[in-house]
């Protein structure tokens, strides 16, 4: 077995709690009544509809698409008819703007037929995956296929997929790593001819011994003479699935501050977009499915399940069981970077990767006292900044004077808030300190 | 459909949602509990003498501790422990026969004025009980440089041996100080020559400060908190192998022939290097300035113990580096992972 990698400086191990939902395969949550579809799914500009209130829609159609700048269109998840157009909540922006869709609990689920792909060049390739509406679906959601049109000016010879999944409770990409390891393998292929490249890795944690095991065969599988993919094994340690960390971690190579990983030389992506670029590719299904974790002690049965873009939290709720009378907090995303919401009503996109129903004995609501200058913050922080210094000036009312403290490399890992002691809340210090430096 | 909650409202904050279990409170209990060992050690070594100053000096402070908080209107932490501490390293670090006025006092110069006059945890560049100690020191010069008591023989007197006696009775002189004024020869004639020295100091049957006197149960303690995580091996160690190097090399009638192993088994050097040195809030944050730190605080004590007019320098090498740690900070910054590129095209 290869040895083990990771990052060299900072990173944290907060309890894994994957063991709630590890062994739960994908569950389909049936189609729920009207779905609410936000037309800015992800980073850059939000869709405009393509069609008119009342309009009758087919799975799989376009409904919205991207006139100008960087965007994606958007598909209609299930049959059904256009009910109106809104305002939905919306985890980080409060509210935006959406569509309902009325299903049609008639219709029949579309289904989709494999076809051949390698006659087509890395042009047409592109386009498929554009005209599917692929987005990263781990993080901010980056257009995936902006991510695959590097710059000329930098060369690529490597293809990392993201398979640490290091956020705790987390396991969606776990169970579609078990569940479609082809698929993805096959996705990785995709993406290798799109860049015109050989090499690929697919860095893993090694808390999941059985994904490892069934990508490498799958990847044994898929190697050909045109194209090498490997599995790497990852230390599990937090935040490994960060991309500079993971290409640090698997090539050596530092992202500089501000740049894309293609300034090294390397494209990442998430294994579960792989899997979107699979379908987008080889069966022509548009994303507007998403694999989901929902777990924590806060909700009656923890689950992965397959739902619709659109589905709103309270109809997996409902689903599921219901909450537990010990629910102290929702967050979505995982319990370190994830964003706690206070509404049932948001609608899940394309970028929602868990929700969380969190009990009072699994968070932490200690107050927090005065920075006692341990110094762990400086030692967690995997960009090797200093979150003391910074929370200490915004608390003084020096916001403006933190860049030289690192402020804009910080992409709020948390690492620093999780070890503190004294419980400060770094991160909420750094973003202030974010709205109010100069840069 | 939507569920509201049923109970009151759902908790939102900024992440992360989790944190890791350690806190303040569990790291100076922490603390506390490493320091238990050497004071029961003390108490059959010198006494119940011990353990009523340690008790007078931790409830003074504590009581500092919330008079302080409650004068200048902040919120009463007395159950964080870090009083606590403070309290039984200034006991560690006085003489056992001192009278119960000294504690009390120490006490006051510690947490009012040396902790919250200075800003309160988080803010006092000096650490509390060293401060107390130097400021007793000054003022009390003879109690605190002449109450040593000698170690008791258990077997011919009770833990309760010095109660009522009068102290000009019983002092006596600390090996650091017989080394000063008479040299390596007193100090032989006195504590027994090697290898017995260096096992009875090892162990604590020497006339000391209660901290000063078992190096084991120090160098135990200190490793349990390295061990847990809660300081760094940075420290201690640049401290201890700075004051052996040092005084082997000038600590002696002739270059290299200073005794380092005396010279780290006694004067509190343990006692400094492993729990007041590492202080976290006099002390520095990143691990080369605390190496920087560390050899900074031998280094003076060394030559505070050779030179200066005292015979042992622990306490004010690190009264004197302790504001020196904000400067090694900002000098040493943490290496960034991959700062921003410089501007392109815009030359220099
Ligand atoms: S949140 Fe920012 S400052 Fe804190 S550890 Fe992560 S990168 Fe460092
Ligand atoms: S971890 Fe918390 S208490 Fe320690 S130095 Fe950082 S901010 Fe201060």
């Amino acid at each position: 077995m290869t040895s083990l990698l990771t990052f060299p400086k900072g990173g944290v191990h907060p309890p894994e709690s994957k063991k709630l939902t590890a062994d739960l395969a994908i569950e389909v949550m049936p189609v729920p009544d009207e779905l609410e579809i936000i037309l800015g799914q992800h980073i850059g500009a939000p869709c405009t509809p393509t069609l008119e209130k009342q309009a009758e829609v087919r799975e799989g159609d376009m409904i919205g698409e991207v006139k100008k700048g960087l965007g994606v269109p958007l598909h209609a998840p299930v049959a059904g008819k256009i009910k109106s157009f809104g305002m939905s909540a919306h985890p980080m922006r409060v509210s935006a703007p959406s569509m309902t869709i009325l299903t049609d609990k008639e219709a029949a689920p579309r289904t989709y037929t494999k076809i051949e792909w390698s006659h087509l060049d890395s042009k047409q390739l592109l386009a498929k995956v554009h005209g599917a509406g692929i987005v990263g679906i781990g993080g901010a959601g980056f257009p995936s296929h902006v991510k695959l049109s590097p710059p000329p000016s930098n060369p690529i010879d490597t293809l990392i997929l993201n398979g640490a999944e290091c956020e705790p409770y987390i396991t969606a990409d776990h169970r579609q790593m078990l569940e479609r390891s082809a698929d993805i393998v096959e996705g990785a292929k995709i993406i290798l001819k799109i860049l015109s490249i050989k090499n690929c890795f697919i860095g893993i944690e090694n808390n999941k011994p059985d994904a490892i095991a069934a990508m490498t065969e799958a990847a044994e599988n898929g190697s050909t003479s045109e194209f090498a993919i490997k599995v790497q094994p990852l230390q599990v340690k937090y935040p490994q699935g960060s991309e500079k960390q993971l290409i640090q971690s698997i090539t050596g190579r530092k992202v500089p501050g501000f740049a894309l990983p293609s300034a090294v030389g390397v494209v990442v992506h998430n294994v579960s977009t792989t899997a979107a670029i699979y379908d987008a590719v080889a069966l022509e299904k548009p994303l507007y499915e998403k694999v989901m974790t929902i777990s924590g002690k806060g909700i009656k049965r923890q689950a992965n399940l397959r739902v619709k873009v659109g589905t709103k939290i309270s109809d997996i709720v409902d689903y599921l069981g219901g909450v537990t009378p010990e629910l102290a907090k929702i967050v979505m995303g995982g319990p370190m970077m994830g964003f706690a919401v206070s509404s049932l009503d948001i609608p899940v996109t394309k970028t929602t990767s868990s929700v969380l129903f969190l009990a009072a004995d699994e968070i932490d609501t200690t107050p927090h006292s005065q920075c006692i200058r341990c110094g762990w913050c400086l030692e967690a922080c995997p960009m090797g900044l200093e979150p003391k210094e910074i929370a200490i000036h915004v608390e003084a009312g020096r916001p403006q004077d933190t860049k030289q403290f690192g402020v804009f490399e910080c992409f709020e890992c948390g690492c620093c808030a999780y070890v503190c002691p004294a419980k400060r809340p770094l991160v909420q210090f750094i973003r202030l300190a974010k709205m109010k430096a100069t840069n | 459909m939507t569920q509201a909650p049923q109970h009151g409202l759902w908790k939102v904050s900024v992440s992360p949602h989790v944190r890791s279990n350690e806190s303040v409170e569990k790291i100076m209990w922490t603390v506390v509990a490493c320091l238990v060992p050497p004071l029961v050690l003390s108490v059959f070594i010198f006494g119940i003498q011990t353990l009523i100053i340690t008790a007078v000096s931790v409830i003074s402070c504590v009581a500092m501790e919330a008079i302080s908080q409650k004068l200048l209107g902040r919120r009463v932490t007395i159950k964080d422990g870090s009083a606590v501490i403070t309290g039984m390293l200034l006991a560690f670090v006085i003489p056992p026969g001192v009278p119960y006025l000294l504690p009390v006092l120490g006490a006051v110069m510690a947490i009012y004025i040396g902790k919250h006059l200075l800003g309160g945890i988080g803010y006092n560049i000096f650490n509390p009980a060293l401060l107390a100690r130097a400021f007793l020191l000054a003022t009390f010069p003879v109690a605190m440089t002449s109450s040593w008591l000698s170690p008791l023989k258990l077997q011919d007197s009770s833990i309760f041996h010095y109660m009522g006696t009068t102290i000009d009775a019983v002092s006596t002189a600390t090996p650091l100080a017989v080394l000063k004024a008479k040299g390596m020869a007193a100090v032989i004639e006195t504590f027994g020559a090697a290898p017995n020295i260096y096992t009875d100091f090892f162990l604590g049957w020497r006339p000391g400060c209660i901290g000063e006197t078992s190096g084991l149960l120090i160098i135990l303690g200190g490793l349990y908190l390295i061990y847990r995580g809660y300081i760094t091996w940075h420290i201690p160690v640049s401290v201890l192998a700075t004051i052996a190097l040092l005084t082997w090399a000038f600590g002696g009638d002739t270059t290299f022939s200073g005794d380092p192993l005396l010279a780290i088994l006694s004067g509190g050097a343990l006692l400094g290097a492993f729990f007041m040195a590492t202080d976290y809030v006099s002390s520095p944050t990143n691990k080369i300035s605390k190496l920087v730190y560390g050899i900074g605080i031998g280094a003076l004590t060394v030559l505070i113990r050779l030179k200066g007019g005292y015979p042992e320098g622990v306490c004010y090498a690190i009264l004197l580096m302790n504001p020196v740690s904000s400067v090694l900070d900002n000098w040493f910054k943490p290496i960034r992972f991959a700062p921003p590129l410089p501007p392109q095209g815009g030359g220099k």
